[in-house]
């Protein structure tokens, strides 16, 4: 393919995303924004193709900014005043850092803007008026009775497969996952991962495939008797698996995984993750604009936690642990189908 | 007789060579895992895309330049490559050599800019880097590419030696470093951009005509990001956009660690090869002995900085 | 003594630089197996003078002559064809890179052999058999070739830059202040090296500020004033507080004595 090439494909998408965020919207149509963490990670790249398409079915118009990096604060402080300065009358976030947004957020909603969080609470957790978001220690607990009952009473060896130190959706998946095996760990507060005999190995993955794969090969030469491998996020367990077939593993051991992408739902479809713990980013931001368009219309204010739900896919069932098949999960899936 | 101006490799890297084995001898003492051709075998193809990137990143620090865009450009070759493969269903030697393109393109943009407008490489390449990014995003609609051709997944196969499993893309990678290595000490082009590094003006007052040197770096480097893409690829088995971030600056710290002056004109391209394994051997080791992937990254700072430091030094010593 | 065949000469040459008349009609000849010095105050032209010899430079009017043949100088790549080479002052070496390296720098020896060729494989045996015999040659006394040139005495670097000159000159060779910068016993050895590099037939125009070397090693000296040369002064006869004074105006050229003109 030629640069021309590229030039006009590229023209063409900044093209549609304009014609998109300036579909036709009344003049007095209410301003709401989003703010997400990035604006590469698929999620919230579904999160906000959710918040459009709910936006423009409800005539609303929607401004959306992301910060540069995972843990950018700043970039989302600039973003919230930009929308404000835009009309906004409510902001949804997804914030980088749950405790430094807070002085915006409170110098924004003094000047009457509605905040709802999304998928990660700020801290406190008040600080937002509404949290629409998935328990991430739930997902995680989920996986977690799922292996108990996929190892049918062998004995473990689990490599875990994280994020990266000190995240909390990265300590709060591995911890759930620890309890619902029922393993002692840390409880949904801590940003700690927590350790323990059973897991012969944890290694951070970055949320990456080609790290992930990496991590597993190196967890294999440690232990090369591991039988279950916990990962973050989808594209990690697909780096997993990768290492464990070119060990010739790939069979006796089981992946779970947590997100729910369509490409993950593919994955379990395929085998190579045993269950994953889906989550509903599009839900979020649906409800999400549709609260901010309450709030303009009427003035009521979105209130508490709202838990927008996960539920666990597989296709091999266990007895005592709820699921429901990929066909449902693929029907429910974000991304690409 | 010959013109190697010592038969020991350079002070700069002979630091890091030392560095290795201490560090392999350390490892071996903390865990039993670790000392096995298997294992060497393993990091070895755990570093063959940052290694690659690295010849490329090589070349282009001896011109006293840097390119802050390879890991970029390198994912752009990989979706390019795999989307059209599989989205397109083109030939799949034929979207290799797309890829290839794609990348080499960048290349000839960052030298143009270089050369031409006489832009400063770290400005330019910054510039690249985020448009290399964008592109890949919009291109592959923040997707990866799954179902690949086997020939794309070639290099990610491998070949049974007695008890260790080699990778063919580790063997590739080891081959281009020969190539190049030669190539930089007994080729006339390969002197100039030593020559052009060291001493620009000189080489331009001697007739030898810098700015197509620097340009033919830069289109080189682009096509050693391009195979680098095709390692990935066929590591991972799918063509990720989000591939490449941390590669961007892991082939500079590669090629800084193993003895390249960031000032141009010196170093050795296999101490690139080095700078890769060290930190790869550092990743390993440390996870053998299940310590957190932070001390990795605190060890490869204080390295970077050894390094550094110790070729100053070096050099301070040559007056 | 000498025969007085002109290797180069130029009338009238002028160069402008915006409203700085650098050159202003300014005249030059340099004979066979001469050591032709260049004195000038700052400002006086000596060193557009020598750009222009040089092809660094384009001149706007006037004509330069090589052996008799007009010459047009594009850049600093034709007067190298046409056999001119100029030692500029900081030498043009590459420091990392060794001295036989340097003496071929851009014009490396490569192997014969159609894949030699393509690949442009270098003939490394050869460049340091070659580099090793120039410089016995022209009695340059460094010992290895192969050492990095950064390892070099200021001295020995200018020789290796000399040299390098007088290996691929065949006309004329060009040296910008080689002495500059040298203390003495190094000095010494770079002007012996000059000389040697004459009396293997090759003229050589000299550019310096240092009155005592240009004494001793030059057969005549060139004063540049203004733009234009002053006059052409024999060393042997005139004093070097003379040649000072016409180089600052004290005194002018027509108030010299017959025979210092040369």
């Amino acid at each position: 393919m030629t640069r021309t090439q590229f030039t006009s494909r590229l023209a063409l998408s900044a093209l549609t995303l304009a014609a998109l965020s300036g579909a036709a919207v009344a003049a007095d149509a209410p301003v709401i924004g989003l703010i997400t963490k990035t604006d590469t990670n698929p999620f919230f790249v579904k999160m906000k193709e959710g918040a459009q398409a709910a936006a423009t079915a409800k005539g609303a118009k929607l401004l959306s900014a992301a910060g540069k990096a995972d843990g950018d604060n700043a970039g989302q402080v600039t973003a919230i005043e930009n929308m404000i300065a835009g009309g906004a009358k409510t902001i949804m976030i997804t914030p980088n850092d749950s405790k430094a947004i807070v002085p915006a957020i409170k110098k924004a909603q003094a000047q009457g803007v509605m905040f709802i969080a999304l998928d990660s609470p700020t801290d406190p957790m008040e600080a937002t008026d509404a949290l629409f978001a998935t328990n991430n220690y739930t997902a995680g607990e989920l996986i977690g009775k799922y292996a108990k009952a996929a190892m049918a009473g062998k004995p473990a060896k689990i490599a875990t497969l994280d994020l990266f130190p000190g995240h909390p959706v990265g300590a709060q998946r591995h911890n759930g996952f620890m309890s619902g095996f029922g393993l002692k760990a840390s409880d949904a507060k801590s940003n700690e991962l927590s350790k323990s005999a059973e897991i012969v190995c944890m290694a951070d993955s970055f949320g990456d495939q080609a790290k992930g794969q990496t991590a597993m090969e190196n967890c294999l030469q440690k232990n090369p008797d591991i039988n279950l491998v916990y990962t973050i996020n989808e594209p990690a367990a697909a780096g997993a698996y990768q290492a464990l077939k070119a060990a010739g593993k790939e069979k006796g051991v089981v992946i779970v995984s947590v997100d729910g992408g369509c490409a993950g739902i593919k994955n379990v479809k395929a085998g190579v993750i045993a269950a994953t713990s889906q989550q509903y980013p599009l839900k979020m931001a649906s409800m999400g604009v549709e609260a901010g368009v309450e709030y303009a219309k009427g003035g009521k204010k979105a209130k508490g936690y709202t838990d927008t739900g996960v539920t666990l896919i597989t296709d091999k069932p266990m007895a005592g642990v709820d699921s429901k098949d990929t066909k449902v999960g693929t029907d429910l899936c974000w991304g690409n189908k | 007789m010959s013109t190697k101006t010592s038969k020991l490799p350079p002070i700069s890297t002979l630091g890091p060579l030392i560095a290795l084995v201490l560090a392999v001898i350390f490892f071996a003492t903390q865990s039993d895992r670790f000392l096995s051709v298997q294992n060497f075998s393993l990091i070895l193809q755990q570093v063959m895309v940052v290694g690659t990137i690295a010849i490329g990143q090589t070349l282009i620090i001896l011109t006293a330049g840097i390119d802050l865009s390879c890991g970029m450009v390198m994912a752009l070759g990989g979706i390019v490559m795999t989307k059209l493969a599989v989205g397109s269903g083109m030939n799949a030697y034929l979207a290799i050599a797309c890829g290839l393109l794609a990348c080499m393109a960048f290349g000839l943009v960052n030298g143009l800019l270089v050369t031409r407008i006489k832009l400063p490489p770290f400005i330019v390449t910054l510039g690249t880097m985020n448009i290399a990014f964008a592109i890949t995003q919009l291109y592959s609609g923040a997707q990866t590419i799954t179902d690949l051709p086997p020939a794309m997944t070639f290099f990610g196969n491998t070949v049974a030696f007695g008890s260790a499993a080699f990778n063919y893309g580790t063997v590739f990678m080891i081959v281009l470093y020969a190539v190049m290595w030669w190539g930089l000490r007994d080729t006339q082009p390969g002197r100039h951009v030593y020559a052009v590094g060291n001493n620009p003006e000189a080489t331009r007052l001697t007739g030898i005509a810098t700015d197509r040197v620097l340009l033919g770096v830069y289109v080189l480097a682009g096509a050693f990001y391009g195979l680098a893409a095709l390692l990935s690829v066929a590591r991972t088995g799918v063509g990720d956009p989000n591939a490449g971030q941390t590669e961007n600056l892991d082939a500079i710290t590669a090629v800084v660690l193993g003895g390249t002056s960031l000032f141009g004109g010196r170093g050795i391209i296999l101490g690139s090869l080095l700078g890769a394994v060290i930190v790869g051997v550092f990743r390993n080791g440390l996870t053998l002995m299940g310590v957190s992937s932070v001390y990795q990254v605190l060890i490869t700072g204080v390295l970077v900085i050894l390094a550094v430091t110790t070729d100053q030094l070096s050099r301070k010593g040559a007056r | 003594m000498s025969s007085h065949t002109l290797v180069m000469e130029a009338r009238g040459l002028v160069k402008r630089y915006g409203q700085v008349t650098a050159l202003d009609g300014a005249d030059f000849e340099l004979r066979a197996g001469e050591i032709l010095a260049v004195i000038g105050d700052n400002g006086a032209g000596k060193s557009s003078l020598i750009k222009a010899l040089s092809g660094a430079t384009i001149p706007d009017e006037g004509e330069i002559k090589l052996d008799g043949k007009v010459i047009r100088f594009k850049s600093p790549a034709d007067a190298r064809r046409e056999g001119i080479e100029t030692v500029y002052q900081d030498l043009a070496v590459a420091p990392a890179m060794s001295i036989s390296e340097n003496l071929f720098l851009g014009r490396e020896i490569i192997k014969s052999g159609f894949i030699a060729k393509l690949l442009r494989i270098i003939d490394k045996k050869q460049m340091l058999e070659q580099s090793v015999a120039r410089m016995n040659d022209l009695k340059v006394g460094i010992r290895s070739m192969t050492q990095a040139v950064e390892t070099l005495s200021g001295g020995q670097r200018q020789c290796v830059a000399v040299s390098r000159a007088a290996a691929f000159a065949q006309h004329v060779v060009i040296l910008d202040e080689p002495t500059a910068a040298l203390g003495v016993k190094e000095g010494n050895m770079v002007l012996e090296l000059i000389r040697r590099v004459r009396d293997k037939g090759l003229p050589v125009i000299l550019i310096s500020h240092n009155m005592p070397h240009v004494f001793e090693i030059a057969d005549r000296i060139h004063i540049a004033r203004l733009g234009k040369r002053a006059c052409i002064v024999n060393p042997k006869t005139i004093s070097m507080s003379e040649t000072v004074a016409v180089m600052t105006g004290a005194k002018r050229a027509d108030e010299l004595r017959a025979e210092c003109l040369a």
